[in-house]
């Protein structure tokens, strides 16, 4: 082959290359302004590693705890590591990644995943999936999680996925084509609006109550390698009405914690304990808390942590200090920026979060 | 695999990797394995009917030889002995021999071919008959998957069988490469259906490696990719909405743009697909047969025909018509029916009959279901009255002098794209009462003013997609009009490396990003998979 032809071809390759690496990048979704919670997986890669306790679970952990409390109050060094619907296999493996990077003290992990058997929904799997590093845990996470119409190619070259999304391109997708902010604090997913639960439905009534051999048997696994590892596993349900969580599945998580050793902590059962009031400390009906729930549920926790499993106050380290100082600076400047977007007062005595506007219900 | 998987592409690309790396001589063996590979991830039980409609036809084809051979042989060694009388008689005795042979080789794959993929058909006509005369039983569907292609192969097999037994070409000793020839990847799927003659002159020859010959085979697939992908699969959605939805919120002026929407699917589906096929066969050096010639610009429903789907055409018309026309039986029907209708209906009957015995294996071929049967016999009807009609054309053309103008060109070939399109509402709609139901509000129910009001925006397809599509459509057509003077992709290849370059990395951009393909998007399989 001539100078010229091989000159040429490493030209065309180069244009190929950066085109189709341009496009990916602006195709992509950039989960900045709208649905955001697609952005939380990716953003633990970029903290220092050195947490206490890390979250693991769907909505039910990024909804309802707050790290910055449980640094403020009790010293604990927490990250969520928590994505919308994720499932038992893909908590496991985001475990198994996190590990590679650092190894807390304990685990949390939300348990109303167990509903789930088998892969569900294309969108959530993204939000979970897209945002891990590739890594041998990714793709056992891809291959475990994918529903029939899903294609393993998709995921390593996700501009097949999303090639027809130009024409829905907005701003942010070329404003945030290299860089994106934070959008979580340490995981956690911030709202301070206020809609009450009023008729919450009751669960219907199912053929099967057990749990799924599958989401038993990664469960399992995050057991055995919380064990392995000397972390401590705790298991726990945070308190949402919706989706509805049966006895018959507590009768399973409690037989579970205590054939296995594990905390199993039901915040539905210590609404009085925390002082939840599903009147003003959610912001959807009762699905998820808003701030003002969240630092109740999170005050109760933090006492768990000192007090039954033991975890140190490191408000003492100096290094540490000054990370939170900027990380509670911007948790505090969002939520001063809420409280006005929304029109809500800031959580009083009684901690309750109260509306300014009917209107402003989120 | 689908053409249009990722798969299929990983497959194509260690393929053709492979296909240049090993020796020559190995070539066609490397492609015998890779087709069978392609039909069992297909279904793992495929490559048994295949080999099974191989080794009778192989066995057979030996045999036809063998009896001809032996025939030489032995009126050779008693070329003084015998007498003319004798001679002949010991012809037509092999003859006879041969004609059972190949006979019951293809009844044997034809009733393969009858039981699996007409089998619950005639199950459910059966069944239906009797109900309707107040039977109680029915009789089970048989639970038989369709083997991919079977169609294809079967009538390439067969067509074999005929050209060895009629001496066009001698039979294949190999029978590796037989089954090669049958069962060949590419054309599996959606044909065409291929002569030995021609397919075998280049598909065991070795290949070196040309660079040339790989790009322009895979300039050919994408452009297949892109009429599949982003014309076929995105107007499906439009289809779907009008015949498959509240049929009777669909009428009137919607079956009019259902039947235009159909057209242009089966037109970027086909000719799409049959493009991947032949393009992937050149990018290997081998020479697939040609199966479209710009039908659309036809300007009679028998020249579109001549130019649509032109390997089954011409399989039908030398392997049905032509022995259908001249058998015994239908000369005596001949001579009889201008003894006792006259010469001009005489002389037609023959032709009018084998048409129809190519029009109804036409619909059949194409689907287990009333729906193709009547449109293969609507199709024989409108050839018929058009020939029928010719001497009112000539006297017409003798009238006006518009033969040749570019007006009335346009208009004949608007015609039969209107004609084609509306005999096409019988696939459309899959079943005939139907059709016909729809067909007719085309004149009951005057709603045209959908075509301007916003009407099509609510058929799942946006203003963009409609762009798209026309965008697509008039590539084809411009294409289409530049093939009249020669290959596109050899007249791009004349052109500076830049502009090559840009074009087909365009074209490989917009497959990328305006194609229907991938999660969101359900993809339909091509249209000629099923046959």
């Amino acid at each position: 082959m001539s100078r010229k032809k091989v000159l040429r071809a490493a030209g065309s390759a180069l244009v190929v290359l950066v085109s189709l690496y341009l496009l990916q990048k602006l195709l992509v979704p950039k989960y900045v302004t709208d649905v955001v919670e697609g952005a939380f997986i990716a953003e633990y890669y970029q903290e220092e590693k050195d947490h206490d306790v890390i979250f693991i679970g769907d909505c039910e952990v990024y909804e309802n705890f707050t790290p910055a409390l449980l640094w403020e109050e009790y010293g604990i060094n927490s990250y969520i590591r928590g994505s919308a619907q994720q499932l038992v296999w893909q908590s496991y493996y985001l475990l198994e990644d996190t590990l590679r990077y650092e190894k807390p003290d304990a685990v949390i992990f939300n348990v109303l995943a167990m509903m789930y058997n088998e892969p569900q929904k294309e969108a959530y799997n993204r939000m979970t999936l897209e945002g891990m590093r590739w890594s041998p845990s990714k793709v056992k996470a891809v291959q475990a999680s994918m529903t029939e119409s899903e294609n393993f190619l998709d995921y390593v070259f996700p501009l097949l996925r999303y090639h027809a999304r130009w024409s829905q391109l907005e701003p942010e997708d070329f404003t945030h084509m290299f860089q994106r902010e934070k959008v979580s604090h340490n995981g956690y997913y911030m709202r301070v609006d206020v809609k009450p639960a009023e008729n919450v439905p009751e669960g219907r009534i199912l053929a099967d109550y057990s749990f799924g051999q599958n989401a038993y048997d990664y469960l399992d696994r995050i057991t055995n390698l919380c064990r392995e590892e000397g972390i401590q596993l705790i298991l726990v349900k945070a308190p949402s009405l919706y989706p509805y969580w049966y006895e018959e599945w507590e009768e399973q998580m409690e037989e579970y914690a205590a054939v296995n050793g594990l905390l199993y902590v039901n915040f539905l059962d210590l609404l009085e304990e925390t002082g939840v009031d599903f009147t003003t400390d959610t912001y959807d009906g009762g699905l998820h808390m808003n701030l003002a729930g969240a630092e109740k549920i999170t005050r109760y926790l933090g006492r768990v942590l000192r007090d039954q499993a033991g975890l140190e106050d490191r408000r003492g380290e100096e290094h540490l200090s000054r990370m939170w100082e900027e990380k509670l600076a911007a948790y505090e400047r969002e939520k001063q920026e809420q409280y006005l977007k929304y029109g809500v007062e800031e959580a009083g005595e009684g901690g309750n979060a109260r509306e300014n506007s009917a209107e402003n219900t989120g | 695999m689908l053409l249009t998987s990722y798969e299929f592409l990983g497959f194509l690309a260690v393929l053709l990797v492979l296909y240049y790396l090993v020796p020559r001589g190995f070539q066609w063996k490397l492609l015998l394995a890779a087709s069978y590979l392609f039909y069992f991830v297909a279904g793992p039980l495929f490559p048994l009917y295949i080999l099974v409609t191989t080794a009778t036809t192989y066995l057979v084809s030996c045999r036809i030889e063998g009896i001809g051979r032996r025939q030489s042989v032995y009126l050779k060694e008693n070329k003084g002995s015998l007498s003319k009388e004798e001679k002949k008689a010991y012809k037509q005795k092999n003859k006879t021999a041969q004609w059972r042979w190949m006979l019951a080789c293809l009844l044997f794959n034809l009733g393969i071919l009858a039981v699996v993929k007409y089998g619950n058909f005639a199950i459910s006509n059966i069944n239906g008959l009797v109900q309707a005369l107040g039977g109680r039983g029915e009789f089970g569907l048989l639970g038989i998957i369709v083997p991919m292609g079977i169609s294809f192969y079967t009538f390439q097999s067969m067509g074999y069988l005929i050209d060895v037994y009629r001496g066009v070409v001698p039979a294949e000793r190999n029978f590796f490469r037989l089954a090669l020839f049958v069962s060949f990847f590419p054309q599996l799927i959606q044909g065409p259906i291929s002569r030995f003659g021609d397919l075998s002159q280049t598909l065991f020859s070795e290949h070196p490696f040309e660079g040339k010959t790989l790009c322009l085979g895979l300039q050919r697939v994408l452009w297949g990719y892109f009429k599949k992908l982003v014309v076929a699969d995105r107007v499906v959605t439009g289809i779907t909405t009008i015949t498959r939805g509240g049929i009777s919120e669909y009428e009137g002026a919607y079956v009019f743009v259902g039947m235009m929407f159909y057209a242009l699917q089966l037109y970027a589906d086909f000719t799409g697909g049959i493009d991947i096929t032949i393009g992937v066969a050149q990018a290997m050096g081998i020479r697939v047969a040609e199966n479209f010639n710009r039908p659309f610009f036809s300007k009679s429903i028998k020249e579109y025909w001549n130019r649509w789907h032109m390997t089954m055409g011409s399989w039908f018309t030398d392997y049905i018509f032509y022995p259908i026309s001249v058998c015994k039986p239908m000369l005596k029907f001949s001579k009889f029916a201008r003894a006792h209708f006259g010469e001009a209906v005489g002389k037609r009957m023959p032709v009018y009959l084998s048409s129809f015995a190519v029009w109804s294996a036409t619909g059949i071929w194409h689907g287990a279901s009333w729906n193709f049967i009547v449109w293969g016999l609507a199709n024989w009807v409108v050839i018929m009255i058009s020939q029928e009609l010719e001497p009112l054309y000539a006297r017409f053309h003798g009238r006006f002098s518009v033969q040749g103008k570019w007006g009335f060109k346009l208009f004949q070939v608007l015609r039969t794209i209107l004609l084609m399109s509306s005999l096409r509402i019988f696939d459309c709609y899959r079943d005939v009462g139907t059709a016909f139901r729809m067909f007719g509000t085309l004149f009951t129910r005057w709603n045209w003013q959908i075509l301007w009001d916003g009407s099509l925006l609510e058929l799942g397809l946006s203003g963009l997609d409609y762009g798209i599509l026309a965008a697509g459509l008039l590539m084809m057509v411009l294409v289409s009009l530049v093939q009249r003077t020669g290959s596109v992709r050899e007249k791009i290849a004349a052109r500076p490396y830049p502009v090559r370059f840009l074009l087909w990395y365009g074209l490989f951009l917009l497959v990328l990003l305006m194609g229907a393909y991938g999660v969101g998007y359900d993809a339909s399989q091509f249209i000629y998979n099923q046959f």
